[in-house]
């Protein structure tokens, strides 16, 4: 089950919204649909699901309507039509009470301008969901100072929050929603009011606590270069409408229209595209146990001067070189065992970043090789790959993704068991 | 009722406003009369023994009281400066009127705010309210401030209780618009996070909103004192004693000495008064604060 399911979500402000929300049924952009109306449309018929654990972010410009959107998420805006069910349960018809319960036990919020009570010390904001909750005191004290070691400001515990610059204000509004204990955590714009320094650290700091706690979070922000970054998926919206959910990687590769695509424009590609999007398949690849007679045709055939080279269960073991293949047959050798080197090839994982391969790249001999989760060679990607890579300026020219299936069958092709 | 000829007689059909007034007060006094002689005994109630004991002590009391709350809430320049001001009045001939007059004044200020609070509240909260209570404390806040005296003998007789009641109506307008006021700009942002985490409605007024709104209440606050002080010197005019009466006095017999040292005394306890709850409002851990936060902003 998601831990947030939306459907055909409408939000739409001002009167007449019955007329409103029909003529925007049939798909008319915003400002032609409503255009003479007294209504305003800020969500347009929003559809996603949110998985557990997973980081959903939806970004937009300021008007599209993704502060509307996630204020439904739990209940603080209603919905003109539509449905939205956290963990199974049916948000936009509970009464009152029970909405307030379901704030308490599932969803928690994080806001731009860090919504601190100036009244109140550090440990008192960050113990506010327990207060509510009626927890005692002492259990609440205990915590909410746990939840402010987490993001690292239990010695400001005692001060009140003016004494904090902005960037620790946010941690306080962070551990305010941690302290609470629920699964889900909407943030809304959380690191847009921090300077770029500031926000790049305490998205760091998200992103390990999300490693260790595993929430659901949907991160509202305005923020491309954010979005890829903290984002499992994305969900790009404009004038109220959802036009692509994917991940980074499928937004920039494989933008749904042009909008997007002259959105992602800008995007340093070589932080969001990872080795795995730019690498090729590798000409040559031979199991350790093939002997250099056949090793000899294989670079015959492909006219390369080097096998890469794996071992049982496909595991990368280095390369071979044309000269090495000779020296075995030489020798008269049944297998490569002994003549393979890890010197003249780096290796990087799939996930690593087109920005990190530069280094290896220059330094590597021969094309780098690109290894999966479990060592096994995933594809190379040559030095004018790299750069021809770097040189697409719109994402149709990036090169196509190698799916790691396709990779697999060129090992299988090679190995002659 | 004015006898005056309408200019557009003939033309518009004449609106009998006044006579209408007067028979809805006749009415009043006259069905709702028990109800009006309780009101008068819980207000006597109130100002006759805080009139009796600030008259009673010894001016030197009151005086080093007043000033040590000064020095307290302020510092003891202005602790100094109320002794200096006090010790003035307390020199001259009409002590035991001031004291009468910041008895009504501290009654009715406290009447109005416990009404004018919760109102302000309630109408901050609810726009329809708001609404429908705009133009009518537009209309008593415009009054010219002897008109309410009327139905205040109409309804109360002559004396001090009909210019406490008077005076009350007149000050309370500021302090249900400040309430209002401070309450609809608390950081909406705020608002929501309590929400947010699912706080009742209450928890959300009483710990977040108020407290928040508080230096904008207090203003408020400020604010009925200094109209109570105004109006309860007019209220001398229907008998309700005090500075009012020396006032009233010096103005009919055009006696220009008392008429200045009532006067003085009036500004006197206008400054300290102002002076004294501006400071309560700023020592409120919320308000202070929030000041500190603005100027970290």
């Amino acid at each position: 089950m998601p831990a947030l399911a939306v459907k055909s979500l409408y939000k739409v402000f001002g009167s007449r919204t019955d007329e409103a929300m029909r003529r925007l049924a049939d798909g008319a952009p915003r400002d032609e649909a409503l255009a003479g109306l007294p209504a305003t449309a800020a969500v347009i018929d929003a559809n996603f699901e949110v998985r557990p654990g997973e980081v959903f972010v939806v970004m937009g410009l300021s008007g599209s309507g993704k502060s509307t959107l996630i204020r439904m998420l739990n209940g603080l805006l209603r919905p003109t039509q539509g449905s939205v069910r956290v963990d199974g349960v049916e948000l936009t018809t509970l009464r009152p009470a029970a909405l307030r319960k379901l704030r308490r036990e599932k969803i928690s919020m994080v806001f731009q301008h860090f919504a601190l009570m100036p009244h109140r010390t550090v440990l008192e904001n960050a113990g506010y969901a327990l207060e509510v909750a009626g927890l005692p005191k002492a259990e609440r004290r205990e915590r909410a100072m746990d939840a402010l070691r987490m993001v690292g400001l239990a010695d400001w515990a005692d001060k009140l929050p003016h004494n904090l610059s902005g960037g620790m204000r946010q941690r306080v509004g962070l551990a305010r929603a941690l302290a609470a204990g629920t699964d889900i955590l909407l943030m809304d714009e959380a690191f847009s009011a921090l300077d770029p320094l500031i926000r790049h650290e305490v998205q760091d700091q998200l992103l390990e606590l999300q490693a260790e706690l595993g929430k659901t979070i949907v991160f509202i922000t305005h923020d491309l270069n954010e979005a890829m970054r903290l984002g499992d998926r994305i969900a790009v919206m404009r004038d109220g409408r959802i036009v692509q959910i994917g991940t980074a990687e499928e937004i920039l590769t494989d933008p749904a229209n042009d909008y997007v695509a002259q959105f992602v424009a800008d995007v340093d590609r070589t932080r969001i595209l990872t080795a795995s999007s730019v690498m090729e398949k590798a000409q040559t690849t031979l199991d350790v146990n093939v002997g250099p007679r056949v090793a000899a045709r294989a670079l015959r055939e492909n006219q390369t001067s080097v096998v890469y080279v794996t071992g049982p269960r496909k595991q990368f073991l280095g390369t071979v070189t044309e000269d090495e293949v000779l020296r075995a047959l030489r020798e008269g050798r049944q297998s490569l065992d002994g003549y393979v080197s890890t010197e003249r090839v780096r290796t990087v994982t799939e996930d690593t970043a087109v920005a990190d391969l530069f280094a290896d790249c220059a330094e590597s001999q021969h094309p780098v090789a690109v290894l999966d989760a479990k060592g096994r060679l995933a594809g190379v990607i040559p030095r004018i790959t790299l750069l021809s890579a770097l040189a697409s300026t719109t994402p149709h020219e990036v090169p196509a993704l190698d799916g790691p299936a396709e990779v697999d069958l060129v090992g299988a092709k090679g190995d002659p068991a | 009722m004015s006898q005056h000829e309408s200019p557009l007689d003939g033309w518009l059909p004449r609106v009998p406003l006044g006579t209408w007034t007067e028979s809805a007060v006749d009415w009043a006094t006259g069905t709702l009369g028990p109800a009006f002689d309780a009101i008068a005994a819980v207000v006597d109630a109130l100002v006759r023994p805080l009139d009796d004991l600030l008259t009673g002590v010894p001016a030197v009391v009151v005086v080093l009281v007043l000033a040590g709350l000064g020095w307290w809430l302020r510092g003891w320049k202005f602790g100094l400066g109320t002794a200096v001001g006090l010790g003035l009045v307390a020199g001259m001939p009409y002590w035991e009127e001031t004291m009468s007059t910041l008895a009504q004044v501290l009654v009715a200020s406290a009447l109005a705010l416990v009404l004018a609070i919760p109102l302000g509240v309630f109408i901050a909260e609810n726009r329809r309210a708001s609404a429908v209570a705009r133009p009518v404390l537009d209309l008593m806040q415009t009054m010219p401030a002897f008109v309410y005296l009327i139905p205040a003998i109409f309804f109360f007789g002559i004396g001090t209780v009909p210019g406490v009641l008077a005076t009350l109506v007149f000050s309370m307008p500021p302090g249900v618009r400040l309430t209002e006021l401070g309450l609809r700009q608390v950081d909406k942002e705020i608002v929501q996070a309590a929400e947010s985490f699912g706080a009742p409605p209450w928890m959300v007024l009483l710990r977040t909103k108020l407290p928040l709104a508080l230096p904008t209440i207090m203003t408020g606050v400020n604010q009925v004192i200094m109209l109570a002080l105004s109006m309860v010197v007019i209220a001398g005019m229907v008998g309700a004693g005090g500075l009012g009466d020396v006032i009233m006095f010096a103005l009919s017999q055009v006696e220009v000495g008392s008429g200045f040292e009532g006067g003085i005394a009036v500004v006197v306890l206008a400054v300290v008064l102002d002076r004294l709850t501006d400071s309560v409002g700023e020592r409120f851990p919320s308000a202070r604060a929030q000041r500190l936060a603005r100027q970290a902003a």
